[in-house]
């Protein structure tokens, strides 16, 4: 699996007098397996990025190709290109509509044009991955708890078993716990079925303590890329374009500037833990 | 007595089948004490679910108490004469920030609640403009609250409240559904009016990085209240939070994590500051000990 | 695709047209309306272009803005042409063709019916044009006062349109983002015959009920939180009040409409009598 993103722009109401650049000269690669954070403050092109990757929205100019094939080719299936880039919006719950929870996370399998026996066999399995007690299964997804509902309309997507999951603001309005559930889940998933994921967030320390690899997106351009470490080194021209790095990577470079001998690449709690107790040693 | 008293404070939710049998019964809100003195900033932290929106409903009568009293500068919510008056002494912001706008331009909707109060023309004016200058909004007057960021709409919510001229009001989370830079400008407008206005700021939250200024912090957990006490006393007590489905912030985990790891840091830091200061003092005093062997 | 309509979309400019009290471009309306259907003949429709131009000109509207509005409704305006042009009976047939016929009453009565309808949306649309749709529902709430007393419910009724009008735009961007995410779990709405298209829309307005829902009953709390119990006691942030300008307005509209029908009435003889010398 493979995503390649060259020179990408969108512009919004193109010829009017509202036309505004959500995308501009985007430049990317993403390969099997990553798992990626993708960060930006409000209007600086994250959103409209992704939905360039599963073709919901389609460039102004410059060519998206999906393992090899220009996605922009007239007979190009749209429709299983998104079955294969799955897309999980922000807040995602508000898009369930199904009497039961099974159903709702069979419509995706069912758009695939599996039978029911196949699409009843994917709803189970990514039922039992989000981790919903099986006792729900034939409940109403309307009745469920916040928490609750956003692992359903995840389940909904992994059913159609996409090669890669875009999360859009995942943990959006989750309480702490509630949050660390998700981004568990998330990087489980990364994990045991080796897809590749990318996780939009205006949180840094969320993204901090899972991915290998940051995008950063200010005003539609690519801004940085690279691991954490990397890219949190530049944390003053972050802050500048109204985005903190994790407080610890700034309480690192406060201490080295005292002259302790501490490691400013780290970007967790636990990375810090070790790098202080390091020079207590 | 404070502003706002709740002396053994309890409300259910009842569920009903279609005879109107009681189905289940639901406490969100079990024996609450708890007393707000008039000027301070409070904070109510809580998972979802445990019972603190509820709380925050009551204190603007839009729920009544099923058992015990709350009373809201003097007045006791359960009579339904007081309501009225409730509801301007202490003024409501909630999570969802198009939600609460009414019209469609800003200084209208900051009007909306001093109209429903019959205020004479000419001082709604002078009323608006001081609450959008408050809350740093003037500008955006004749906007559209559709062309807002989340951030600048709650500060239109806030300033719609702040209209009313409220000794109090309570913050309903009102930045769960905000970026970063929204929850900053929400916070600092709130901060404002508390600092220079002197009113009373309830704000109900689970983000902890919100809650460190505040003068008293509550938490709640299953409809009842679990800990309270400064913000220092509550953050020192990092497993008990994680108990309750919250978590502290970063730089007060680092330093409890290095505490556990046995350096001799002190309970309770809240900025990076205290835990620089601590840690620069720390490594001086080890590299003056020449027979530091840890 | 929604976004797409401009048909009456208020255009912020600084005219007099523009400061004028809702209730008389209320009037305003209601009369061009009127005087459209008084005329028969090219004097009484050279009087409502007349008037109709200066309109435009004073509102300082761009004309090409509102050309762009009446696209929206060509289908309608074709439609209408084509009734009147085959359907109307007449003496001097000029065509026939199978089962049509075209008279020359026919083409006549397509020419003005046309005409009518273009000067009617044109007209009308001034007056959303220049009016806030807030001012319009003020308009409306205090034009409708008198009502009230025969228990119409005016003020909820205004403020439910002002209410809808500042969620429609809401709902229409979370439309947009539901059909999108539908679309993410490999919903098809473009093809397929009538039933499966109407089949495939329950999966976007189930969500965009359950939304709606909500909201309304975020909103109804917000609003008695801040002491909202209906019109009664209730002041004005902005009262409506009639300016020199406004009865000015009144006087020619008068004026406008009162030519109007007296061309209707005498006017007709007098051509009628030069015709017939």
């Amino acid at each position: 699996m493979s995503i390649i993103l060259d020179k990408v722009s969108y512009v919004y109401s193109e010829g009017t007098a509202y036309e505004s650049w959500a995308l501009k000269n985007v430049s990317l690669k993403i390969e099997d397996g990553q798992f990626i954070g993708i960060i930006g403050h409000t209007g600086s092109g994250k959103s409209t990025l992704i939905q360039h990757l599963n073709g919901l929205l389609k460039a102004s100019s410059g060519g998206i190709y999906f393992n090899g094939r220009d996605i922009y080719e007239e007979d190009y299936d749209l429709r299983e290109l998104r079955t294969k880039v799955g897309l999980v919006f922000q807040y995602p719950e508000h898009q369930l509509f199904e009497t039961t929870i099974f159903d709702d996370v069979c419509f995706g399998p069912m758009n695939q044009g599996l039978s029911k026996n196949e699409a009843g066999l994917r709803a189970f399995e990514a039922l039992r991955s989000v981790g919903l007690p099986e006792s729900l299964y034939y409940q109403s997804p309307f009745d469920l708890s916040g928490g609750q509902k956003r692992r359903v309309a995840i389940a909904g997507v992994l059913a159609m078993k996409p090669e890669v999951l875009i999360l859009d603001e995942p943990t959006a309005g989750l309480d702490p716990k509630g949050r660390d559930e998700i981004l568990d889940l998330v990087s489980n998933m990364h994990r045991e079925r080796e897809m590749a994921v990318l996780l939009v967030s205006h949180s840094m320390e969320d993204v901090a303590n899972y991915v290998q690899r940051i995008i950063v997106m200010n005003d539609g351009s690519v801004m940085y890329d690279g691991t954490p470490g990397e890219v949190f080194l530049h944390y003053k021209e972050l802050e500048a374009v109204g985005l903190a790095a994790p407080q610890v990577t700034y309480l690192m470079h406060e201490l080295k500037e005292q002259g302790l001998p501490v490691d400013c690449g780290v970007t967790t709690v636990e990375e810090a833990r070790n790098s202080i107790l390091k020079i207590f040693r | 007595m404070g502003i706002i008293k709740a002396s053994k404070l309890v409300h259910e939710y009842i569920r009903r089948d279609e005879e109107g049998n009681v189905e289940s019964i639901q406490t969100a809100l079990n024996k609450i004490d708890l007393e707000v003195q008039a000027g301070a900033f409070i904070a109510i932290l809580g998972h979802n679910g445990s019972g603190k929106s509820t709380l925050a409903k009551h204190i603007n009568a839009l729920l009544l108490p099923g058992e015990g009293t709350l009373w809201v500068d003097g007045m006791d919510t359960a009579r339904e004469e007081n309501v009225y008056e409730i509801r301007r002494a202490a003024g409501m912001v909630f999570q969802n920030p198009d939600n609460q706008i009414i019209a469609s331009v800003v200084e209208e909707d900051v009007g909306f609640g001093p109209e429903n109060i019959g205020i004479p023309t000419d001082e709604i004016w002078t009323r608006v403009e001081a609450s959008l200058i408050s809350t740093g909004m003037l500008k955006y007057r004749s906007h559209s609250p559709n062309k807002l960021s989340g951030g600048q709409k709650q500060r239109v919510a806030i300033a719609g409240v702040m209209a009313m001229e409220p000794k109090c009001i309570v913050l309903d989370e009102p930045t769960a559904m905000l970026d970063p830079n929204g929850r900053q400008e929400v916070l600092k407008a709130v901060h404002e009016l508390n600092r220079k206005k002197g009113v009373t700021i309830i704000l109900i939250t689970h983000y902890m990085e919100e809650v460190t200024d505040a003068d008293y912090v509550y938490v709640m957990d299953q409809g009842e209240i679990v800990m309270q006490g400064k913000p220092r006393e509550i953050f020192s007590k990092v497993d008990r939070l994680k108990k309750h489905r919250l978590d502290v912030p970063q730089i007060t985990l680092l330093a409890h994590e290095l505490r556990e790891a046995g350096l001799s840091i002190s309970r309770g830091i809240l900025t990076r500051e205290e835990l620089e200061a601590e840690l620069v003092q720390l490594y001086g005093s080890k590299k003056g000990n020449v027979n530091y062997t840890g | 695709m929604l976004r797409d309509i401009t048909l009456g979309q208020y255009y912020p400019a600084d005219s007099v047209l523009h400061k004028l009290d809702p209730r008389v471009k209320l009037m305003g309306a209601l009369v061009y309306i009127v005087s459209l259907f008084t005329f028969r003949d090219a004097v009484g429709f050279a009087a409502a272009t007349v008037f109709l131009i200066c309109i435009i000109r004073i509102s300082k509207v761009p004309f090409s803005y509102m050309v762009k509005g009446l696209k929206a409704i060509v289908v309608l305006m074709i439609i209408t042409a084509l009734f009147n042009l085959f359907l109307t009976p007449g003496k001097q047939v000029l065509v026939t063709y199978g089962i049509l016929t075209i008279t020359m009453e026919g083409v006549k009565n397509a020419v003005f019916m046309l005409v009518r309808l273009i000067y009617l949306i044109v007209g009308t649309s001034i007056m959303t044009l220049t009016t806030t749709p807030n001012q319009l529902t003020d308009g409306l709430e205090k034009a409708l006062m008198p009502l009230s007393k025969i228990r119409v419910p005016v003020h909820s009724i205004a403020m439910i349109m002002s209410i809808a009008l500042r969620f429609i735009p809401i709902l229409i961007e979370e439309t947009d983002i539901i059909m999108k995410a539908q679309m993410a779990r490999g919903a098809d709405f473009e093809s397929g015959n009538l039933i499966r298209r109407v089949k495939a829309m329950v999966p976007l307005l189930v969500p965009l009920f359950v939304s709606a829902f909500r909201r309304a009953d975020d909103l109804a709390m917000a609003m008695e939180a801040r002491c909202y119990v209906g019109g009664r006691g209730r002041t004005k942030m902005k009262p409506l009040r009639y300016q020199k300008e406004d009865y000015q307005a009144y006087l020619i509209l008068a004026g406008y409409l009162g030519v109007m029908i007296a061309w209707r009435v005498f006017g007709a003889r007098i051509w009628g009598l030069k015709l017939g010398a």
